[in-house]
């Protein structure tokens, strides 16, 4: 019996006898799952010694034996070690949030002054080949699936921009067979008529197919890692291409490797020990930096959400406080690093963490497929998205990945930032 | 004493042919873009930097549109990872109507965000002959000023410490050194944290001095663009007055030593 993820696992009375039965099994019979440290055919090994120095590090990793006097001496060293970063990431340093966040301010105005990016996500597809027991478009769970047309692509897209927005990232489900490298490439193309620079977070990929999706117009890749220890991994993550760990840390690697001029990083806080998956998040991009000094690197700090058909699910003992620790501690050891904070948190929280360190936030965001229309002509009269309504109004859209927190429009974030001393930005790119 | 003050009045900062009165060169990147004219005005400011991939926007509020008229635009080319990228930034520049000064600013390194001197030698030399004013950033390192000088450079900008840490004149003794051996302007730039660094730069012979974060993170904005203005003018009056002599060790007695002798 899986006890510890057994939050996870909810069975839909759809499924066919046969499937509900190979789930099962995939959820209580380690034997019965693939080697997940295994590439599979196809996916490109390149060579690097990064993720060996991570692991390292983060298995050596005993936060238990920082003190205060650690944390004290951590926040006053100009240069902050890796050794300051463990003890500045550990329980001692709670007590020391403030003086953490003061710091972190004063870095993130030195490096970033006082602006703060503004994008939107835009979900194309949500089929997925993988059954990951914490995600919403997990391929037993049952969801209304969509994969958006390039007229319907085009659509979104001019819905989006007649907000001004001038960054987007485009997401897909997980699946190759669904929503291949060209349609994706396709889909790019059609972004670049409406925008300035284009993200994308998409299944990870070879060398060359990075480099075909960068001559499309993508400027930069986010993936994520969810937990760096992959004896976890292997739990969460119980069939699919995505369950290979190993493929998926060398992503940014390959996509810098390809040209891409950004990579995005992180771990979904909740799943494991939060502490040491934050270490790893933050040594994983100090490597590449050593490795990569031109490209532009951000982290993210998503926790657990609730997902359709299953409210339960929540970001364990990462509680508002511990999110702030971590990303204050982020900001201190990496300065010149771009941090995101999606709407899974409140506005409250983005609102302060934006003075304090994040340099990204999202707005207008919608996690499901093909909605965008319905729900920015039904934000209210205070900008906010009416995002709690059934799905099931609208047939033709797709389900939600997970379930948002801050709905907040375009022009109410805009507002929201200036009211806050910030300047919100909508793009800083010149593509060359 | 009249002719000197005189002097001083007809001190011009002179860059591609274009005459300016002021030695303050302000930043615009890192604070609110309703600022600006305030910033400008205190500080007395005739040029002002923006960053290109900045302006390239369609947001209603245009940072370009914020600057006040008369201001000469010194748009860079940040973001830029090498010589190539830099001329399409730059040329994206002209047609924006951005006008021909361009500041060079070609880093590969996002942590520090040096300067490559190398790919900067390069990028002066294509856009020199394209008719830019080209204002190259860099280390100062006084092989590479020579180069730049030799490529066409209107002025050379070298750094005083990492860009945005405030931390001063670091490279001072380098910077003496392209001041005594370039007959170009030398505007210092980057990592001057305070009012006394800037004046201390222009004592040195600095030709002008280009700030922004000492300035977007100070309270008040406009008040500091105002310090700053009067310290740069203290430096620079300081530096045509010729500057005092300093002993390296003991005191000077005021009656001369040799006051003996007949």
């Amino acid at each position: 019996m899986n006890e510890e993820n057994q939050i996870y696992f909810v069975d839909s009375d759809k499924l066919p006898e046969e499937a509900l039965n190979r789930k099962h099994r995939l959820e209580q019979d380690p034997s019965y799952r693939t080697n997940h440290m295994e590439y599979m055919e196809g996916m490109e090994i390149v060579k690097s010694d990064i993720k060996d120095k991570v692991i390292e590090e983060m298995n050596n990793y005993d936060y238990s034996i920082y003190t205060s006097a650690d944390v004290i001496r951590a926040l006053s060293h100009k240069n902050c070690s890796i050794e300051d970063f463990k003890a500045l990431l550990s329980p001692a340093a709670a007590p020391f949030l403030e003086q953490m966040a003061e710091k972190a301010t004063l870095l993130t105005e030195q490096h970033f002054g006082n602006t703060v990016y503004i994008f939107t996500p835009l979900y194309i597809a949500n089929y997925c080949q993988n059954y990951c027991v914490y995600c919403g478009f997990n391929c037993y769970n049952n969801i209304k699936r969509k994969k958006l047309t390039f007229e319907e692509i085009d659509h979104e897209m001019s819905v989006i921009a007649k907000t001004g927005m001038e960054e987007i990232l485009m997401l897909t489900g997980e699946s190759r067979y669904y929503s291949n490298i060209e349609y994706i490439g396709q889909a790019v193309k059609i972004a670049k008529k409406y925008f300035r620079n284009i993200g994308i977070e998409i299944y990870p990929v070879n060398v060359d197919e990075y480099k075909y999706l960068h001559e499309c117009g993508v400027d930069y890749v986010t993936v994520f890692q969810e937990t760096y220890n992959s004896d976890k991994y292997e739990t969460l993550h119980l069939l699919g291409h995505k369950r290979v760990w190993p493929y998926r840390f060398d992503a940014q690697e390959r996509a810098l490797m390809a040209g891409m001029r950004g990579a995005g990083f992180s771990a979904l806080l909740g799943l494991d020990d939060f502490r040491k998956d934050a270490l790893a998040s933050a040594l994983h991009v100090y490597h590449i930096n050593r490795r990569f000094p031109h490209a532009e690197l951000s982290l993210s700090c998503p926790r657990l959400r609730p997902i359709v058909n299953n409210e339960k699910i929540n970001p364990r003992d990462v509680g508002e406080r511990e999110l702030c620790q971590v990303l204050c501690a982020y900001r201190i050891f990496l300065p010149y690093v771009g941090i995101t904070v999606s709407s899974r948190e409140s506005a409250e929280f983005r609102n302060g963490i934006a003075r304090i360190c994040a340099t990204k936030v999202s707005a207008g965001v919608s996690t499901g497929i093909g909605d965008h229309e319905e729900k920015y002509d039904d934000s209210d009269e205070n900008g906010h998205i009416d995002v709690s309504r059934e799905a099931g109004i609208d047939e033709a859209a797709g389900d939600e990945q997970f379930e948002i927190n801050d709905n907040r429009s375009i022009d109410k974030m805009m507002n929201d930032m200036e009211n806050g001393g910030l300047q919100p930005v909508l793009n800083d790119y010149v593509y060359v | 004493m009249m002719s000197d003050y005189k002097e001083m009045r007809n001190d011009k900062l002179v860059l591609g042919g274009h005459e300016f009165n002021s030695r303050f060169i302000l930043g615009s990147g890192k604070y609110n873009i309703n600022l600006i004219k305030a910033a400008v005005e205190q500080g007395g400011a005739e040029i002002i930097t923006l960053a290109v991939r900045r302006a390239n926007t369609a947001q209603k509020e245009n940072i370009l549109d914020f600057i006040p008229k008369g201001v000469t635009l010194l748009p860079n080319t940040s973001g830029a990872r090498n010589a190539e990228e830099a001329v399409r930034i730059a040329k994206l520049s002209r047609e924006m109507g951005c006008g021909d000064f361009v500041k060079i600013e070609i880093m590969n390194d996002t942590k520090y965000l040096l300067p490559d001197n190398y790919e900067t030698i390069k990028a002066t030399e294509l856009l020199a002959k394209e008719g830019f004013v080209v204002l190259p950033y860099m280390y100062p390192d006084l092989n590479v000023a020579r180069s730049l000088r030799d490529s066409g450079a209107a002025a050379i900008m070298p750094l005083a410490a990492p860009i945005g840490s405030n931390s001063g004149l670091e490279t001072k003794a380098f910077i003496q050194i392209l001041i005594d051996e370039i007959e170009l302007p030398i505007i210092v730039d980057a990592g001057i944290g305070r009012p006394s660094q800037a004046c201390e730069a222009m004592e040195m012979g600095a030709a002008a001095i280009m700030a922004n974060t000492a300035i977007a993170t100070a309270g008040d904005v406009p008040a500091m663009a105002g310090a700053f203005k009067k310290a740069i003018e203290a430096g620079r009056a300081a530096y045509l007055t010729g500057m005092g002599r300093v002993l390296t060790r003991g005191g000077s007695a005021s009656d001369p030593l040799t006051g003996f002798l007949r």
